[in-house]
């Protein structure tokens, strides 16, 4: 290549794009907003409607807290790839020289910052609600650490095949929840064994096995189906 | 690798919408200095037809090569030497134009000696960098897309519909533009309604549904 031609890094790429994309939902904050409610209030129903009984939330604590997060997760995955994809900015990422899977990583990062990491920060105070107890809480936040991640991982493939698609939201639920599922047990069972005193390491371990495939494969998937939905 | 084409090669290309034939056996090159104007009705294909050599739709039948390898070989340095601007402008209503230029720069790489704030000088938008493009008239909202045009270093362009929305004097810069590019060995694919006069380059039209080009003048 010609010695003055100067193509800005693959490593600037990511990081202005992660920028550009934070700047964004800076700019959109009410829309961030939305999934951020629906988790709060979902759980805060849960006393309301079932029971305030103790005993009672404490058991399903970590169950509904979970549940909530991962419904949350789905809602906030609509903002992911579609304005992208209706102003022509997908488009131009596919045609960039750079890596498309990278950049679809730094979609899918900036992603999780403004929707996952919110989550583990409210977690504590819903945890509170529902009398989760201290060591209850410090695992449920580590579960929402390694968890959120793959949700977005996860999720950024559904929204990538059902972006070309009128009414993809049925279908995006359809291919994402099922592959929540495993996320959502181990998460749940580990919060469990952590108020019951026992070992949690091994969920937390297969979580963090989760996590390292789903950022591995995710975003080569979600790269190769954004490639279809653009065409 | 010899008798490979220097630039733009589409080979028997076909392609189809539904179960419509929009062309068939399409062949041509593109060479350094070289514009094709591609012409047509309202659903001829001029789209797909730009698209498919963009590398963004796959043709029915047929490949397109960048010297001499398929556009989308590892090797192939096509979309480091690519700038394809479609209907769709990639602009962010909610960024600045300074903004919306940072990203598309780093996306896409750029001359070094050209900063953005010159190019949107010489686009007409000189006053207008820090106001979000939302606030933009339409001219201007397309003047932030082609103002890529003066920070690319890529040397075969495809613009679908370049001038739509855009003022006389608009056109006439983009038109000197143009010539400049083609002057340098730059290369061009353009659609539009309106006349084109670039006053270099050696220039051939082609109209769908028709297969063969015909030169221009």
């Amino acid at each position: 290549m010609n010695a003055s031609v100067q193509t800005p890094s693959t490593l600037s790429a990511f990081i202005s794009l992660i920028k550009r994309d934070l700047m964004l939902s800076y700019r959109h904050r009410n829309e961030l907003l939305n999934p951020l409610l629906f988790f709060v209030i979902v759980v805060t129903l849960f006393p309301l409607g079932v029971s305030p009984e103790k005993q009672l939330l404490q058991t399903m604590a970590p169950g509904v807290i979970w549940v909530a997060a991962l419904l949350a997760a789905m809602l906030s995955l609509d903002t992911l790839f579609k304005s992208d994809y209706e102003d022509g900015t997908l488009e131009q990422i596919m045609l960039s020289p750079h890596s498309n899977a990278l950049l679809v990583l730094a979609k899918i990062i900036s992603h999780w910052l403004v929707t996952g990491v919110p989550i583990i920060l409210l977690a504590p105070l819903l945890g509170l609600f529902m009398f989760l107890p201290g060591e209850g809480i410090i695992t449920l936040m580590l579960t929402l650490l390694l968890g959120t991640p793959i949700l977005s991982l996860v999720g950024a493939i559904g929204m990538a095949l059902t972006l070309g698609l009128n009414r993809g939201g049925m279908l995006l639920s359809l291919l994402v929840l099922p592959l929540y599922i495993p996320v959502l047990i181990f998460s749940a069972s580990a919060v469990d064994a952590s108020m019951a005193g026992l070992e949690i390491k091994g969920q937390l371990y297969f979580l963090g096995a989760l996590l390292v495939l789903s950022i591995t494969l995710a975003p080569l998937a979600a790269a190769t189906a954004l490639k279809i939905s653009v065409e | 690798m010899t008798d490979a084409v220097a630039g733009l090669h589409l080979k028997s290309i076909s392609c189809t919408r539904g179960y419509r034939d929009l062309f068939t056996n399409l062949e041509f090159e593109l060479c350094p200095g070289q514009v094709i104007r591609v012409e047509g009705k309202n659903g001829s294909g001029k789209t797909s037809l730009l698209r498919i050599m963009a590398g963004l739709a796959q043709p029915l039948e047929g490949e397109v090569l960048w010297q001499g390898r398929k556009i989308h070989h590892a090797e192939s340095d096509y979309f480091q030497n690519l700038l394809f601007l479609g209907h769709r402008a990639a602009i962010k209503f909610e960024l600045t134009p300074v903004e919306n230029l940072c990203m598309a720069k780093s996306l896409h790489g750029s001359k070094t000696e050209n900063g953005i704030e010159e190019a949107l000088y010489q686009i007409g938008l000189y006053g207008f960098e820090d106001i979000p493009c939302a606030q933009l008239s339409a001219g201007q909202k397309r003047r932030v897309a082609l103002a890529q045009l003066f920070l690319t270093q890529a040397k075969c362009w495809i613009l679908d519909e370049p001038y739509t929305s855009l003022d006389v004097n608009a056109v006439s810069m983009l038109e000197g533009l143009f010539a400049k590019h083609l002057n340098n060995g730059g290369m061009l694919v353009i659609t539009s309604h309106q006349p084109i006069t670039i006053p270099a380059g050696e220039q051939r039209k082609l109209v769908l549904p028709n297969t063969q080009l015909e030169p221009l003048i």
